[in-house]
């Protein structure tokens, strides 16, 4: 019975976000619909591979990867110094009970700092770099490092606070200084899962710098994006391939990483 | 390192407001280079004072001179270069699994080196001698380049002690450090803390389960109970009747064995993994 009544329930709930999203698969199968995807899809036969345009998918690619890594590389500029400050476990004023004031509030504002940071979107952050940058992959950078920046920033302050901090809290209680006390006593005790998670986001950056190609960022996105507006679904077909590719690439590798450190 | 505590009370931060403190009006007098054991059943206020002499604890009462000088007045920054003078020494050994043997023994010393030569230290290690000649002193010396993981727990708690040579302090206070240790093993161990801590004119405070242990081995011997003094005296004047007296609610305690701490457990609680995405 009372399963039943918490099934009720959920549909009744469910209903208005259904009506919300106008929820209605059946559009998918009318006949507009089905001829309009299947010319989408057909167009996509035979895909583009003559040795020029696999030139420029291949170097678009590249820079793909490269807008991710250097995005990635400067998110850790601001996400490391931040979290060595932000992080609870390395207060020394904490050691004996409680934090006290004015740390607590400094290390509360840079962590506000990496929240604003980690909950803009990179695309609206290359939206808006584009328009400051102008068109290319710089502002694509520069929206994957702020974004992943304040993400990285956050995790791994949580990642060390989470883990053992037996080690560190007992160097600190021996004299030791913060910054030997991360060295010697959270960095061997977290090290493989703070390696593990930036890999991890780093094939996150290479997906997400293809989506922000669409907004004029560079990169294979860019390109997939001008195919699509030319309505030249060979190109198209191509270069969703090439990127199928560059992200099971991409897992490969930063599977094999994580298994190498754990 | 010269301690006095007049009329000490101090609780765990974590403690109820309504709960006693874990140890109440405590007074003592600690001289340069003496040694105590601390002893008394489980509960009844040892970490809490050792916690409270090595600064890890403000006292909630009373007062705390080392070498004369209140350190709770001191500035944050003083205090911890005090602590380095203090060698507070876990129960558990606080090393890091995936840490070599010898880095986690420069460890003890690090208060007394730059945040540069530390740096360095992890990859090309500063004083292996050093850290050999501690780690000899125990009888482990072949485990030097091992990783903390590979070792056993007792292997682990010698670690732990061995660190204490390295450190740059001048009074020791050591917690159970014969917990996970076999009889033997735990002679040697006392006898090369209370060795090397006189050839270094070090005050050395150790709490202790085993009784006879701490009465061969040490001049002066504290008894605590429920977190107040029961008595204060040389190791010669502790009768039997004043040990049944101290244990009378826990005799297991004093005839049977130590109770043992499970470290693999202690260190499998923090195998949690998080794995954000977003």
């Amino acid at each position: 019975m009372s399963r039943l009544g918490w099934g009720l329930a959920l549909l009744v709930i469910c209903w208005p976000l259904l009506v919300a999203t106008e929820f209605k698969p059946w559009t998918l199968f009318d006949a507009a619909s089905r001829k309009s995807s299947w010319a989408f899809i057909k167009s996509f036969f035979p895909p583009v591979v003559n040795s020029e345009f696999m030139l420029l998918v291949l170097r678009e690619t590249w820079r793909t990867v490269a807008i991710a890594t250097a995005g990635i590389t400067l998110g850790l500029l601001i996400a490391i110094p931040l979290t060595l400050l932000s992080t609870r476990v390395l207060s020394v004023s904490a050691l004996s009970g409680r934090m006290a004031a004015l740390p607590f509030v400094f290390r509360q504002t840079l962590r506000i700092v990496l929240i604003i940071l980690r909950s803009v979107p990179e695309l609206v952050w290359a939206l808006i770099f584009v328009r400051v940058v102008g068109l290319g992959p710089t502002a694509g950078v520069i929206a994957i490092a702020l974004t992943y920046g304040g993400m990285l920033g956050k995790v791994y302050a949580e990642i060390l606070e989470s883990g053992e901090t037996h080690a560190s809290v007992s160097l600190l209680r021996n004299g030791a200084s913060r910054m030997q006390a991360f060295v010697y006593g959270l960095l061997p005790q977290n090290a493989a899962e703070l390696t593990s998670y930036t890999v991890y986001r780093w094939e996150c950056a290479i997906r997400s710098s293809v989506v922000l190609g669409f907004v004029g960022a560079g990169g294979l996105g860019q390109q997939m994006d001008n195919s699509m507006k030319m309505f030249n679904g060979g190109e198209v077909a191509t270069m969703l391939l090439v990127f199928i590719a560059l992200v099971a690439l991409a897992d490969a590798i930063s599977a094999w990483l994580r298994r190498e450190l754990g | 390192m010269k301690v006095v505590t007049e009329r000490l009370s101090a609780s765990h931060p974590a403690a109820s407001k309504g709960a006693p403190a874990a140890l109440r009006e405590l007074t003592l007098q600690i001289k340069a280079g003496e040694q105590i054991a601390v002893i008394g059943a489980s509960g009844a206020g040892k970490t809490t004072l050792l916690h409270a002499i090595a600064c890890a604890l403000k006292p909630s009462a009373g007062s705390l001179l080392l070498d004369g000088v209140d350190p709770w007045t001191m500035s944050r920054g003083k205090l911890q270069q005090l602590r380095g003078k203090l060698y507070l020494a876990p129960q558990v050994p606080p090393l890091p699994p995936r840490q070599r043997v010898v880095t986690s023994l420069i460890a003890g010393k690090l208060p007394a080196m730059s945040f540069f030569r530390s740096l360095r230290s992890l990859f090309y290690p500063v004083d292996i001698a050093a850290a050999n000649a501690a780690l000899e002193r125990f009888d482990l010396s072949e485990k030097l380049f091992e990783r903390v993981d590979r070792l056993s727990g007792g292997e682990r708690q010698r670690v732990g002690l061995a660190r204490a040579l390295l450190s740059p302090a001048s009074l020791w206070l050591i917690d159970e450090p014969l917990s996970a240790l076999d009889p033997s093993r735990a002679e040697m161990a006392i006898k090369t803390l209370t060795d090397e801590a006189r050839a270094r004119g070090v005050t050395l405070v150790a709490t202790l389960h085993q009784v006879d242990t701490a009465l061969k081995n040490f001049d002066r011997i504290i008894g605590l109970q429920n977190g107040v003094l029961e008595f204060d005296l040389p190791s010669g004047a502790v009768t039997p009747e004043l040990l049944h007296a101290l244990y009378r609610q826990h005799l297991a305690e004093l005839n049977g064995p130590a109770p043992s701490v499970d470290l693999a457990l202690e260190a499998r609680a923090a195998a949690t993994v998080v794995m954000h995405c977003r």
